[in-house]
């Protein structure tokens, strides 16, 4: 009987074909709506997770001061400080100093202004940066101040230009002059939209030699650059190094930290959290646009019942039962729901696939997401289509057929 | 014509509405029609010669009295028994035609026998059958629209003795239709009497249309004229 149901069903569908392609617009709408606001606010969730574990996963970044700027008369840190949390902290992996300035770098005619980062070779390693030539700086390149520099993918195809193979250059860093020994692969934008490779990479022994100076009482390093251990909890790692640097800064207990931690574990979990809370909002609000196209359905099939009243009494008067009536409207409204749903489920792959690269983020294929609309799109056809169906199976014949 | 009784009604009624405002269309009506019978309905308006016929093709229940169909007892059916009666035993065949819109008449045609389980082969050929029967073979293709009053109604012909049923309801199969056009049905309802044996049940309010009948009932204030 249901097998019965859906071919008539398919060509009372097919005879009107308007009717019908009206009837589907508004779940195809709603379906297409909810799948490519989550997919694409999940595209959008990964690009920032992406984008910050570019910076390193579970780092952290030790600075002077509070916020992001350092403050005249806040003490540095110094080396002892990196050993210090190296081997008092649990849950550390590893350690790196991190000396920085701004200066221009000059080979042949070319000339950028970019940041020279002085670190150890952990630095590496806690910032998650990879050889696409070269190699890194060794510890015994740190000792002996070594003018060696890694340079990042944006100063090899600035400074140095293209065609010309970088291992060997040397670029000179206002009175001194380093050589290259590596590049790193391009990382792209980072978490906060700036340039990731836009850097030279050197032992911070000679930074502090050439360019920056000793500092005062051996205080030279501007950050320290902490990686967690993985699964380590992050917050953990956060509150020993405050506690080990409060004690190593000699503050008082009313004395407030006179440096900072930016954890990115801490950054990533807030910003995926927002986004994903913005991915279902949007959610909702398509399922919302979805719920009408299943009020569009009802009120057509309802019309539909009254239109073709006299329809449904020629079908009671050559022996149709009222059960099967309403199978047969049932039906119809559920595959006209169906066949939303998977139009929908089409025009959402369409609208991502040219939506991605509008809003910068990674098309990515959801499953849950799609069945979920899909069943919900046929949900609505039962929901909305058994009224009307009801309704056409409890008319009397003689009054259908009579019916102008 | 055989004697073996095909309908037998005794003493029904049938009233509309209640109280004050009841109207008795049908007041005791005794009617026999064997197998084989080609009966024509006649009365003027308001005679309860519709509501007679509905009665007579199980589309409606009487208020009181005993409906036989084929030694049956039909009158308590309800309204699913009803459908499933019609189904195997009934054709019909209305004034307006009431063929499906921008359906092909092979679709049409087909109609009854999707609720009887058919497969699609079957269905075919019988409706082919029915159509070559009515004289309208190549016309399995066209819509109603595309159709003439008459082919129309050969259509809706088809449609109702595409199942080989016993009995086939007109109700006033020829209203809607001119004279010339008028006799052919009236000479296919005929044929499809003599040939086949289906007995047909006819309202009319045209004696030519009723003389093809060979058995004229006249309806007046609910009850049959003796």
């Amino acid at each position: 009987m249901l097998l019965n149901a859906l071919f008539i069903a398919l060509r009372e569908i097919r005879r009107n074909v308007i009717r019908s392609f009206l009837t589907v617009v508004g779940v195809v709408i709603g379906v297409a709506a909810v799948i490519s606001m989550v997919s694409l606010g999940n595209g959008a969730t990964a690009v920032v997770k992406q984008n910050i574990s570019k910076m390193g996963n579970n780092l952290m970044t030790l600075r002077p001061g509070q916020g992001w700027g350092g403050g005249a008369g806040i003490p540095l840190f110094e080396l002892a400080d990196v050993d210090a949390i190296r081997d008092q902290v649990p849950g550390v992996d590893t350690v790196a100093p991190f000396v920085q300035t701004n200066v221009s770098a000059v080979f042949q005619e070319n000339d950028r202004k970019t940041d020279i980062q002085g670190t150890t070779p952990d630095y590496f390693r806690v910032a998650n940066w990879e050889l696409a030539m070269g190699r890194f700086f060794t510890d015994e390149e740190v000792m002996e101040g070594a003018q060696v520099a890694v340079i990042g993918e944006t100063i090899r195809k600035e400074v140095i230009g293209e065609g010309i193979d970088p291992i060997g250059c040397k670029i000179r860093l206002k009175s001194t002059t380093v050589t290259v020994i590596g590049v790193t692969t391009a990382k792209g934008q980072g978490g906060m939209s700036d340039d990731l490779d836009d850097n030279i990479i050197v032992p911070y022994t000679s930074i502090q030699r050439r360019l920056t100076g000793r500092g005062s009482n051996g205080r030279n390093i501007n950050q320290i650059m902490i990686a967690g251990i993985d699964g380590y909890p992050s917050a953990n790692v956060v509150a020993d190094v405050t506690l080990l640097m409060r004690e190593r800064r000699s503050l008082g207990e009313n004395e407030e930290n006179n440096f900072s931690i930016f954890d990115s574990q801490q950054l990533t979990e807030i910003v995926t959290a927002s986004t994903k809370v913005m991915t279902q909002l949007l959610g909702w609000v398509a399922g919302v646009s979805l719920i009408v196209g299943g009020i569009g359905i009802m009120n057509i099939m309802l019309v539909s019942v009254t239109e073709r009243t006299r329809e449904i009494g020629i079908r009671l008067a050559i022996g149709a039962r009222a059960r099967e009536v309403l199978w047969q409207f049932l039906v119809e409204a559920v595959t006209l729901s169906c066949v939303g749903g998977i139009c929908g489920i089409a025009l959402a792959y369409a609208a991502c696939y040219y939506g991605a690269d509008l809003v910068g983020a990674p098309f990515q294929f959801d499953p849950k997401i799609n069945i979920i609309a899909f069943v919900f799109s046929a949900g609505i056809g039962i929901l909305f289509g058994f009224m009307p169906a009801r309704r056409a199976a409890a008319l009397d014949p003689i009054e259908a057929l009579r019916h102008e | 014509m055989t004697d073996e009784v095909l309908i037998d009604l005794r003493n029904i009624t049938k009233t509309y509405g209640s109280g004050d405002a009841a109207f008795q269309a049908l007041c005791g009506v005794d009617l026999t029609i064997n197998r084989g019978d080609f009966v024509a309905i006649m009365g003027p308006s308001g005679s309860g010669k519709s509501t007679l016929m509905n009665l007579l093709g199980c589309l409606d229940t009487p208020t009181s009295g005993t409906y036989r169909f084929k030694n049956v007892q039909v009158e308590n059916l309800n309204k699913d028994q009803r459908s499933l009666l019609r189904r195997h035993a009934h054709g019909f065949i209305f004034q307006g035609f009431n063929l499906l819109a921008r359906t092909s008449a092979l679709e049409n045609v087909e109609l009854p026998l999707l609720y009887r389980g058919y497969t699609r082969k079957q269905r075919h050929q019988m409706a082919r059958q029915a159509l070559a029967s009515v004289g309208l073979p190549d016309k399995e293709r066209n819509t109603p629209a595309e159709l003439s009053g008459g082919q129309q109604q050969r259509v809706a012909i088809a449609r109702a003795i595409v199942t080989n049923p016993d009995t086939l309801f007109a109700d006033e199969p020829t209203g809607n239709l001119d004279s010339h056009t008028t006799l052919e049905i009236m000479e296919l309802l005929g044929r499809l009497n003599r040939e086949r044996g289906i007995s047909i049940i006819m309202v009319t309010h045209e004696d030519h249309v009723a003389s093809y009948a060979n058995r004229t009932i006249r309806v007046l204030d609910g009850l049959i004229e003796k």
